[in-house]
């Protein structure tokens, strides 16, 4: 699929112009002379991330639930029930069943009544729909970035944007190992990707606690457009 | 709304906004707030001024090299099946977007917070064609609902604006019954609006930064509204200002990590959403049609000029919440959507001195703004070369000024002159003189006496003082 470009030529020459010189058509990026962003929790193990995350986590009215591997079916399960039970809405994803969900998916809540849709493309819109009717949705954080405490989302067909934004609640799951010191490291991954031939998602999504706002005399309110509450499961995998 | 959105002179506005207590107050609460906030985040950070002499050396080669970072990112924007168009003028953007609009047979438009839609205009243009245009982000929304209040703040829009006022334009306009709670009337907004971004055809986003490599463009919120902007309707229609554009995600997200830290004191803001193309293929949610519009604007003749760093501005406002000019006229004074030292600088340059040539003078040239800006733009030099231009190139100061400047400049070239000048100076202002002070001065020094004394002119001159010092050698 190709897009279009239109009146694109006299407007970049107008700019070349006023910069006194003709067009460029190769520019190559300086060496920076300054790379501060580098140097932040440089040397960080993962457990000195994770405190780091702990108490960014305070600062983003975001609950943190520490797990186990094996302990987090029951950890989720608490957790759901916590912020209200279901419907719930959850990417389709391969790392539920890698990291023991699928019981608890397919067999456990059923058996609750407590309704689970899983992202289904041959659904369509319909997906939306009940992304907007969920109380909680569902999802891995695919980095997480410890400084500011936020997941990382790469959406695809199967992952989609709605389900970290319409239902009332967000539990992002997240594997210790894809905790990096900040968002530098994701623009680094982001970038590898590029090198490596393949195509940057259409949503990336830098998710930091749940959506607020100060807009009235600059008072904080917690839940505005987005997840009113919002969890962090650390699942301890390394 | 265009840029300009008052017909009063400076000066009206100003009396109006100084003698709006509540305004007043909430803007100083504000500031201290952010100012707080941002040096917090500055400070945690250990080695800030490295960090903003990185936001400047990226900004400052963009600029350089905007030609072909922007033929870059329409490229790769193209590739991934969006389309891009770079409108020159205001008109040509807006008309476009009409278009899109019309062609989709597009009746409700939901809208993220973009400053550069208020500057072509659009909300009008798309209001004139038959279209709903709703506003999301909370503190765009309260003034859209208010009759179109305008803007006060390029951050906070609706600082001006206290929980009451907010309660009762609700309870006009939006069937409220509530309290005034900041929670409760959130809730209220959250309920109203969600109705609209599933109901709309078209969603239309402004754009913190483009980037070149990937063809993406960015959001930055707190809210949702622009991820909901761009997740639900089927035609995505995005405005950048032609300068927001970064070479990659590298440069991204230590622009991202500026922005937020100094706009609200924040690590990241709950939200930051790269997007690239329309969606891609199998994907159910965000739009199935992008559009990016590339706007100029009036930005093309700033470049090559010694106004150029101005371009570096990535909207952050923190120039605007240490500013003490801005603490007690507020947003509303300066008659521009774009308000505080930032706003004195760039309005005069996309507006035109006509409609702003007072505003590099609302500045006491302090200083504050430049040391706040996180790409080192030299905030106040800009103001002070702004009045240069406005005496010097464009002939604009007030009479009174222009012919006292002669007048001195003629005294003051003269060696007769100046003693004899200095020599009459005291006899001829003693009918002005009350206790050594002068209270009512004459012409162009009433403006000052109005507000304050002006010590009055002593009867010996400083030469002759010295003279006798040395014993009349």
């Amino acid at each position: 699929m190709t897009g279009t470009i239109r009146n694109r030529d006299t407007f970049l020459t107008e700019i070349a112009t006023r910069l006194g010189r003709e067009p460029k058509l190769n520019v190559q990026k300086p060496v920076w002379k300054h790379q501060p962003q580098r140097a932040v929790l440089k040397d960080a193990s993962a457990d000195e991330l994770l405190e780091v995350l702990r108490n960014q986590c305070l600062q983003i009215h975001t609950d943190l639930i520490e797990t186990k591997l094996a302990d987090l079916p029951k950890t989720l399960a608490e957790a759901v029930k916590l912020y209200g039970g279901g419907p719930l809405s959850l990417w389709k994803d391969e790392r539920f069943d890698k990291y023991g969900l699928t019981n608890l998916i397919e067999n456990e809540w059923p058996a609750e009544n407590i309704e689970v849709n899983s992202w289904d493309t041959t659904l369509g819109e319909k997906n939306i729909e009940l992304a907007e009717q969920a109380n909680i949705g569902i999802t891995f954080s695919d980095m997480t970035l410890a400084e500011s405490g936020t997941v990382v989302l790469l959406s695809s067909s199967d992952k989609g944007r709605s389900v970290s934004l319409l239902p009332t609640n967000y539990i992002a799951i997240i594997p210790k190992s894809t905790l990096v010191p900040r968002i530098t490291q994701a623009a680094d991954l982001i970038r590898e990707k590029i090198d490596n031939g393949e195509q940057v998602p259409s949503c990336i999504n830098f998710i930091t606690g749940p959506s607020n706002s100060a807009d009235i005399e600059m008072n904080l309110v917690i839940g505005v457009h987005g997840p009113v509450k919002a969890a962090y499961i650390i699942v301890n995998d390394c | 709304m265009a840029m300009k959105f008052s017909t009063k002179n400076f000066t009206d506005r100003t009396k109006d906004n100084i003698s709006d207590d509540f305004m007043r107050k909430a803007v100083a609460g504000a500031q201290e707030r952010l100012h707080g906030r941002r040096l917090d985040a500055a400070e945690e950070l250990g080695n800030w001024e490295e960090w903003r002499s990185h936001g400047e050396e990226i900004r400052q080669h963009v600029l350089e090299n905007l030609d072909f970072y922007l033929h870059q990112l329409s490229e790769n924007v193209a590739e991934r099946g969006g389309r891009v168009f770079f409108a020159k003028t205001a008109e040509e953007a807006s008309v476009y977007i009409r278009d899109v609009v019309e062609k989709k047979e597009g009746k409700k438009v939901v809208k993220s917070k973009s400053m550069v839609t208020e500057e072509i205009n659009l909300n009008s243009v798309l209001e004139e064609a038959g279209c709903e245009v709703i506003e999301t982000d909370l503190g765009e929304y309260i003034l859209q609902v208010d009759d179109h209040d305008p803007p006060s703040h390029i951050v906070a829009p609706a600082l001006h604006k206290n929980r009451d006022q907010i309660r009762d334009v609700f309870a006009e306009k939006l069937d409220y019954n509530k309290t005034s709670k900041p929670e409760e009337l959130a809730l209220h907004a959250r309920e109203k609006l969600r109705k609209e971004f599933l109901a709309a055809d078209i969603g239309i986003t402004g754009c913190n930064f483009a980037i070149a490599e990937t063809g993406s463009i960015s959001l930055v919120t707190n809210e949702g509204n622009a991820r909901l902007v761009s997740a639900l309707p089927k035609t995505q229609i995005t405005v950048m200002g032609m300068e927001r554009v970064v070479p990659s995600f590298e440069e991204f997200e230590v622009l991202v990590s500026l922005l937020t830290r100094s706009a609200v004191g924040q690590k990241l803001t709950s939200y930051v959403t790269a997007l690239t193309g329309p969606r891609g293929e199998g994907d159910v949610d965000g739009p199935e049609e992008f559009h990016l519009v590339i706007v100029d604007n009036g930005r093309s003749e700033i470049l090559g000029t010694e106004f150029q760093s101005v371009l570096q501005c990535i909207r952050c406002a923190a120039c605007v919440n240490v500013c003490p000019v801005y603490r007690h006229i507020g947003g509303h004074s300066y008659g521009s959507i774009y308000s505080g030292p930032i706003g004195a600088v760039l309005s005069p340059l996309l507006g035109g001195y006509d409609d702003f040539k007072e505003l590099p003078y609302a500045s006491t040239l302090c200083g504050a703004c430049t040391d706040a800006c996180p790409v080192k733009i030299p905030l106040h030099e800009l103001l002070h070369q702004h009045r240069q231009v406005i005496v010097e190139e464009e002939g604009r100061a007030p009479i009174s000024e222009r012919l006292a400047m002669k007048a001195f400049g003629i005294g003051a070239s003269s060696n007769p002159l100046y003693s004899m000048g200095a020599k009459v100076a005291s006899t001829a202002m003693r009918p002005l003189t009350k206790n050594d002070r002068i209270s009512k001065g004459p012409g162009p020094l009433k403006e000052w006496t109005d507000l304050r004394e002006f010590p009055a002119v002593g009867n010996q001159r400083f030469r002759d003082w010295f003279y006798d010092q040395k014993g009349g050698k």
